[in-house]
């Protein structure tokens, strides 16, 4: 075998022996630490786009860890979904990790860079992994490495928030095992696409427990997408984090809404008994309920972060309306969303941060405060950051819902969805439009800003966030494209069924 | 009574007590809460290979019956897991206390001695005085 080969299991080996070398090194050369860490995440960006050029035919890679046969061994599969995934991840990863260095918050406590590549072994490991107890497992070693990272920089606001969010992934994590747990027992396999053949067969008696595991599953994903009820979590979660730890964040949610994408039509499809499309009912309503709780959110948000925060749980759930139509039209228009709206919740995350290094007591608050340096850059920032957020053209955001709007037009159940998506936007372009003006227009207090930063160097990463997304724009053609044939292949579970139960055991 | 009921029970008597104290107020409760609910779920994974007593785990020609060794596997990945998840809340919380001077999961400021009934014996309001 050569390396092309083992194409899919590098994303989860680079992160996996880049973190204890960091770990290692970090406490005699530091510098050291640093540049392993930036080269860790540049070879996973190249290796994952290598990925993409080679699934972007259909082509569906299954490797079969150790050369064990599919439905025994523990199989990775990059198809479409998984290689745009991976791109993300190592999109978003560097530029947080630029502006974690630039502005020096991986000196505020130990492990920082460890515990970051850590976390993407996890999101890698993930998205690729075509067994659910191996998600599982990915699940926790994200987890894990997210506590650290979330409470990174200590304080009691954020050790508050860290022991609500650790409680609130345990009880999720306890569900999710129950939930493998049953499915398990009805079905006698881990493997996905083994049990979306399997699941059938579950006899009449049984299809009651079946249906139950489904929903458990469901809710697990649904509470790591921080989907209304489930989201009461995050805001205080995000909002306290360190801003380069809250921008990586922004694809945490994402992993829910991905499992969610992956698992209903490959194992509760059609096929499935009493468990077919089982999310499908509650998915509509809970989604417009967090697209107008997030927005809402983000109009009576107290500071930028906290606004931020919000913007993600209404992103998603204006990206849920998009999935739950489970047809390819919408599903695929939710994809381009996704990778949108990641990159769009990071830049707002990173120009909360700008703004509060440069307020000083007045941190990122929604009040006026004294004129701060390089207030007009910010500001330009903050406008494209919030034009990209509630999806106002020329960015990709407006690009995303319009294809949304467009994809739910042929569902029953349209005037909800559009209804919801145009109203959240307004109230949105409203709440960020009240933040800005308070923040960059109105001056409150005598004499000027605290000495801030006096270079405009961390305004570096929050500019490459935006520039992805003009450039998300400006290839929508391309993207849109791809996004539609991704999700094509996910909706059709018996294409992957047979690349990973045939050629992997080979 | 027969062996299922037993295991059965004794997973859903653990998980009610896991659920009602996690809901309580107070971390020390909640990690408690935490540990049973995991324990049940162990229980529960270990029993997904249906219960069988007196059977080798490793299939062989020679055997007819045996157990099913995958949840095995699996529980001990869940027990690793979560041993260590409950060593990671149980420092988080003892830290988040000494830091707030709450021991509340929401982290208000209410005094823990006041709980305890005996909130005239401290006059602190549970700020934290500490270095």
């Amino acid at each position: 075998m050569t390396l092309a080969d083992h194409l899919p299991i590098l994303p989860v080996i680079i992160p996996a022996l880049a973190a204890p070398i960091v770990l290692l090194v970090m406490r005699r050369r530091p510098v050291l630490g640093v540049v392993v860490s930036v080269a860790s995440c540049l070879t996973m960006l190249a290796t994952a786009l290598a990925m993409m050029v080679q699934v972007s035919d259909g082509t569906i890679l299954a490797y079969a860890v150790g050369e064990w046969a599919a439905p025994f061994g523990i199989v990775l599969v990059a198809d479409r979904l998984a290689a745009m995934m991976l791109v993300l991840t190592a999109s978003l990863a560097l530029i947080a990790l630029l502006h974690a260095l630039v502005t020096r918050a991986d000196r505020k406590g130990w492990h920082f860079l460890a515990l970051f590549q850590f976390q993407l072994m996890g999101l890698n490991g993930a998205f690729l992994t075509g067994d659910l107890f191996n998600l599982f497992v990915f699940f926790e070693v994200l987890l894990i490495a997210s506590y650290g990272l979330m409470l990174h920089g200590q304080g009691s606001a954020r050790l508050k928030a860290g022991v609500q969010y650790v409680v609130v992934n345990l009880v999720g994590s306890s569900l999710f095992l129950i939930a493998l747990g049953m499915l398990y027992a009805l079905t006698g396999t881990l493997n996905m696409a083994d049990m979306g053949l399997r699941v059938a067969a579950v006899p009449p008696e049984d299809q009651g427990l079946l249906r139950i595991a489904a929903l458990l599953l469901v809710s697990v994903f649904a509470l790591k997408a921080a989907v209304a009820p489930l989201h009461l979590w995050l805001p205080r979660t995000y909002a306290v984090s360190t801003p380069a730890v809250a921008a990586l964040f922004a694809i945490m949610t994402k992993v829910g809404v991905y499992s969610l994408i992956r698992v209903v039509p490959q194992v509760f499809g059609e096929g499935a008994g009493a468990a077919a499309w089982v999310p499908a009912p509650y998915l509509l309503p809970a989604a417009i309920v967090s697209a107008v709780i997030g927005f809402a959110g983000v109009f009576v948000a107290r500071s930028l972060s906290e606004q931020a925060a919000y913007a993600v749980i209404g992103s998603t759930g204006t990206l849920l309306i998009a999935v739950a139509g489970w047809s390819a039209g919408s599903l695929g228009a939710g994809l381009y969303y996704l990778a949108h709206s990641t990159l769009a919740a990071a830049a707002l995350f990173l120009v909360a941060d700008v703004v509060a290094r440069r307020r000083g007591a007045f941190g990122d608050n929604a009040s006026p405060g004294p004129v701060f340096a390089q207030r007009g850059g910010v500001a330009l920032l903050f406008m494209a950051a919030a034009i990209a957020a509630t999806g106002l053209p020329p960015l990709s955001g407006f690009i995303g819902k319009l294809l949304i709007l467009k994809s739910v037009a042929a569902l029953p159940d349209w005037g909800w969805a559009w209804g919801v998506i145009l109203g959240t936007t307004f109230i949105g372009v409203v709440g960020f439009a009240r933040v800005g003006s308070a923040v960059f227009w109105k001056t409150a207090g005598e004499g000027t800003a605290p000495a801030g930063p006096a270079t405009r160097a961390d305004l570096g990463a929050p500019a490459i966030a935006l520039g992805l997304l003009v450039a998300l724009a400006a290839g929508a053609g391309w993207a849109s494209v791809y996004a539609d044939a991704a999700a094509a292949q996910v909706l059709d579970p018996a294409q992957s069924a047979r690349a990973v139960l045939t050629e992997a055991g080979q | 009574m027969s062996y299922e009921f037993l295991v059965a029970s004794a997973i859903g008597v653990l998980v009610a007590g896991g659920i009602y104290l996690a809901l309580r107020a107070r971390t020390f409760q909640v990690v408690l809460g935490l540990t049973l609910i995991s324990y049940a779920v162990n229980l529960f994974l270990f029993a997904s290979g249906r219960l069988v007593v007196g059977r080798p785990p490793i299939w062989d020609k020679a055997v007819s019956d045996y157990t099913d060794p995958l949840p095995q596997a699996l529980v001990l990945t869940a027990i690793v897991i979560t041993f260590g998840m409950t060593a990671f809340v149980v420092i988080l919380s003892l830290r988040s206390f000494l830091e707030t001077g709450s021991d509340h999961v929401d982290g208000d400021k209410v005094p823990c001695d006041a709980q305890d009934g005996m909130a005239g014996s401290i006059a602190e309001d549970g700020e934290d005085t500490r270095p």
